[in-house]
């Protein structure tokens, strides 16, 4: 019923006479008449007040839990209220790629500290303005890796399922193959990537492998041993991080990573049924790497008169100047949601961000140890440690726990397996509620 | 501006969290890092940064946008007010498929909405953005020939005037890219199109309106070459705001579609995204479709559906499930005539601008759809003034600049601005940008120079993108 059109009747007829036509239809003289539609089987317009009922029914057909405590690639944490406030300016949500940099500075700029910032955390030289997600940049950083001879990935499966596959899609048709190492062949003992076994399976064909820190189960890797049995076969490190966990953990570059890809949803973005998220992407510096690098990045530079400015760099890589010779075709990207990352770590500060990833981790210890009283167990407890997520193994089914968890308006970990569920503690976490799971937990 | 690194001072905090009611944990040093490098600022400090960065920001709330190919329409607030219900914004992905039937729902009826005004018979949300949403169609095509044992089709034609994205995802589909011809009209060169395609053609891709804003009249022809060959015809939706409810690509003999929802569907582009692009194809191709798929089953509940065929997951989870909620109010609110009538404006504002400008800007001479180009070489040659100088001494008017040099035709055309006003501009924006682009012609030939060196009003000038990409700056590297 509304149309977002600012024309009055007379407007209309004095642009209609400027054209040269009676009616808007007219201007449609080049299309075939046999093709012009009949009607449409769409609802009529309602009123913005009738469409904001509608879509509050459609999301009262959701259930929202209270507590929730399931991870596995979509991290519920506190957004502070200054972000909200300060992302929804309609100068940043209302503005295209900032193609024109001299009415696009606060925009550019606002890339270029995103790019510091996830340079920071994973301890690389650069970063790109983002990409759509998690699995794509994994996807994106493989094509990063590939060389004429060098078209094989290795995967172990302790990474998400979900990445494995996004993986898969994009690079079927590549002639890359992709190689996952299972738990059932020995790649992955105690939950963890079995660094010896990884060794006999690289050869001159692999580019590389990509690997998550800490892993699907939740599980630590040994990273640093991991990255350097690779690159002692000649293979790359891509390092999939939750970055959350890099307020604590050592970063990408530190473990001896080349690349380092993440989503960084944690960061102040919702949950959301799962997007918009935030796919990022980083790598240290060299000739190759910056060439082979997909997506936008925002450099420094001056205007004539010498002021600092920022602009859309490197653009040669891209696919509006190279076209089939790009690397990658993305074009838009998650810009915004980068804006809200960047408003996140700045809310948070050094301080705030150690302070969120120890109460994750404190409340998933507290938890692991509440939920272990009786019959379950945890699934990998030799010689490992985890950040906040970890798994359990009880003697009833898992779907009976999430069921009775459910009812206290809690969402129950993931289940894995028919008795096995990934658990997720985020600050948002209560005491409380961990405890009620755990006496549920106590009598499975 | 300062950057918020420069503004930090050790020891400040802005937002802070419950104390930790559990011992607090500590993992084995051997996984820890030294300390890691962020801002710290007080709320206020924050605060004032972005504020000051939103200033020097420009959206469509801010002025007219008339950035051809990239529909900057006015995003209504309703669709931001929708999107951040609690009960989508609070739903885990992994939900149980149970306690997520709101957003299956929303979901199917979006999709279906769009099948229906593209004339489609299945549809996918799970592509993020356009290039994203091509990729996968290409992927579906692809599926769709080896399905039938096909397996010489690695070929996919494009118009030299098509957007960058489409031979780059071609590429990304393991496709072999064949440029088509424009012919005078600057629609497809049917001749060069039934020289080039063959059995080893998979698809053409188009876009129809073309990117030089018209419609191409021989869509039907095109369509009976390619089919005829076996090949599929692909649409790419960046110029659907210009057709949606008077035409279907359905109809005009596509198979495969995707849509633009940051453009034709009015969701904001938050400065280069998220957006989300969704992918419609016929009957024999929806098996491919990307896993899972939302479906309604016999006790009229909502479910994800995953399929062996299908070309599998091209998104971690469902696509840009926000940006999905916004597009859906729109549709919602606009409805069938509304949608059209949107359509109709975006033309008539377009062709008003062209009827106005084409004394002094040289462009084509029929009716244009929701978008023109304009040439300005001539004015080049004789004054040495540049498409480029043009756009930037629109900024100086408050005006954003037209999409400058695509499309770009070597030899035939070098000195493009695309101009594309959308149907949410009123005639006193377009009568203001047309004096202006007026007033810009005259002044080429009086004052060159300040052409040349505009923008002169905005805090910087020009900036020296050659340095910025001899010797790369893309972090602060300062200390903070």
């Amino acid at each position: 019923m509304a149309n977002y059109l600012s024309i009055t009747e007379q407007e209309c007829e004095e642009m209609l006479a400027t054209v040269g036509v009676k009616k808007c239809a007219d201007l449609y003289a080049d299309i075939p008449v046999t093709l012009k539609n009949k009607s449409l089987k769409i609802a009529p317009g309602k009123s913005q007040q009738q469409v904001m009922e509608d879509l509050e029914a459609y999301a009262a057909e959701n259930v929202v839990f209270n507590s929730i405590m399931r991870g596995a690639g979509a991290y519920d944490h506190y957004v502070p209220s200054v972000v909200k406030y300060l992302s929804s300016r309609s100068e940043f949500l209302t503005a295209y790629t900032p193609y024109q940099a001299e009415m696009s500075q606060g925009i550019l700029q606002s890339i270029f500290e995103f790019q510091t910032m996830i340079c920071s955390l994973t301890g690389m030289e650069v970063a790109n303005a983002s990409v759509y997600d998690g699995s794509s940049a994994a996807a994106e950083a493989a094509f990063m890796c590939v060389e004429k001879d060098k078209r094989e990935i290795l995967v172990p499966e302790s990474v998400k399922p979900q990445v494995i596959e996004v993986m898969r899609t994009y690079l079927s048709r590549r002639n890359i193959t992709i190689k996952v190492l299972t738990e059932k062949d020995g790649y992955i003992k105690d939950g963890k990537i079995d660094s010896a076994k990884l060794q006999e399976v690289i050869n001159e064909h692999t580019a590389c492998l990509y690997m998550e820190q800490p892993n699907y189960y939740g599980v630590i890797e040994d990273a640093e041993f991991v990255c350097e049995m690779a690159h002692h076969k000649g293979a790359k490190v891509i390092m999939g991080c939750n970055p959350m966990t890099l307020a604590l953990l050592k970063s990408p570059a530190e473990c001896g990573a080349d690349i380092a890809v993440g989503d960084a949803q944690p960061f102040g973005l919702s949950i959301s049924f799962g997007g918009p998220y935030l796919g990022f992407m980083a790598t240290r510096v060299n000739k190759e790497t910056m060439r082979r690098m997909p997506g936008r990045i925002v450099g420094q530079t001056t205007d004539a008169k010498g002021n600092r400015c920022f602009v859309l760099t490197l653009q040669g890589r891209e696919q509006h100047i190279r076209r089939e010779k790009a690397l990658s075709n993305i074009c838009s990207n998650q810009a915004h949601c980068a804006l809200v990352a960047s408003m996140y770590l700045t809310s948070m500060g050094k301080e705030g961000l150690k302070e969120v990833a120890t109460a994750c981790t404190s409340l998933a210890h507290y938890a692991a140890e509440q939920f272990t009283q009786g019959k379950a167990t945890l699934k990998y407890p030799e010689n490992n440690d985890f950040f906040h997520e970890f798994v359990t193994v009880t003697p009833c089914k898992a779907d009976k726990i999430v069921e009775k968890c459910a009812k206290m308006g809690i969402l129950a970990g993931l289940p894995i397996g028919p008795n096995e569920i990934l658990w997720c503690m985020t600050e948002k976490v209560h005491k409380e509620d961990i405890d009620k799971v755990a006496e549920i937990m106590r009598r499975a | 501006m300062k950057l918020i690194f420069e503004r930090s001072r050790k020891g400040l905090r802005c937002a802070t969290i419950r104390p930790l009611e559990v011992p607090s944990h500590n993992l084995e040093k051997k996984y820890l890092r030294k300390d890691v490098q962020l801002p710290e600022v007080a709320e206020v400090d924050m605060a004032r940064h972005y504020t000051e960065l939103s200033r020097n920001a420009f959206g469509v709330d801010s002025g007219f946008y008339p950035l051809g190919s990239c529909t900057m329409k006015y995003n209504p607030k309703i669709n931001e007010d929708v999107a951040a219900l609690p009960g989508f914004t609070k739903v885990h992905p992994l939900q149980e498929e149970e306690t997520v039937q709101g957003s299956l729902h929303l979901m199917a009826d979006l999709g279906a909405d769009l099948a229906e005004l593209t004339g489609m018979d299945g549809m996918t949300l799970q592509p993020c953005a356009g290039a994203h949403g091509e990729f996968t169609g290409l992927m579906l095509i692809a599926a769709y020939h080896e399905g039938r044992k096909d397996t010489k089709r690695n070929k996919i034609l494009v118009p030299d005037t098509a957007h960058g994205t489409n031979p780059a995802s071609a590429v990304m589909a393991g496709f072999e890219v064949i440029n088509i011809k424009s012919n005078e009209e600057k629609g497809v060169d049917l001749d060069d199109l039934r020289a080039k395609v063959g059995e080893d053609t998979a698809a053409l891709m188009l876009t129809n309106p073309t990117t030089l804003g018209l419609f191409e009249k021989n869509i039907e022809e095109i369509s009976k070459i390619v089919h005829g060959a076996g090949g599929l015809l692909y649409y790419d939706g960046a110029n659907l705001n210009a057709i949606m409810g008077v035409v279907r690509p359905g109809d005009m003999g596509f198979d495969v579609i995707h849509l633009n929802l940051h453009k034709t569907f009015s969701t904001p582009h938050g400065g280069g995204g998220p957006g989300s692009g969704p992918v419609g194809c016929k009957q024999s191709l929806v098996g491919f479709l990307p896993n899972p798929s939302v479906i309604k089953n016999k006790k009229d509940e909502y479910e994800f559906n995953y399929a062996k065929s299908s070309i599998g997951k091209v998104s971690t989870f469902y696509g840009n499930f926000g940006v999905m909620v916004k597009a859906f109010a729109y549709v919602r609110t606009l409805g069938a005539d509304g949608l059209k009538e949107a359509a109709e404006h975006a033309v008539l504002n377009a062709n008003y601008m062209k009827a106005k400008l084409e004394d002094i800007y040289p462009t084509e001479k029929r009716f244009c759809m929701h978008e023109f180009v304009i040439d300005l070489q001539k004015l080049k040659n004789e004054t040495g003034v540049s498409a480029k100088d043009v756009a930037k001494a629109m900024i100086d008017k408050g005006i954003h600049p037209p999409t400058m040099y695509f499309p770009h035709i070597p030899g035939v055309i070098d000195e493009a601005l695309m101009i594309e006003p959308t149907e949410t501009e009123s005639k006193q924006t377009l009568d203001e940008a047309i004096k202006v682009l007026r007033e810009l012609y005259e002044l080429a030939f009086k004052d060159p120079a300040y052409l040349q060196s505009a923008p002169h009003d905005m805090a910087i000038g020009r900036p020296d993108e050659v340095a910025a990409a001899r010797k790369p700056i893309v972090r602060f590297e300062g200390e903070y």
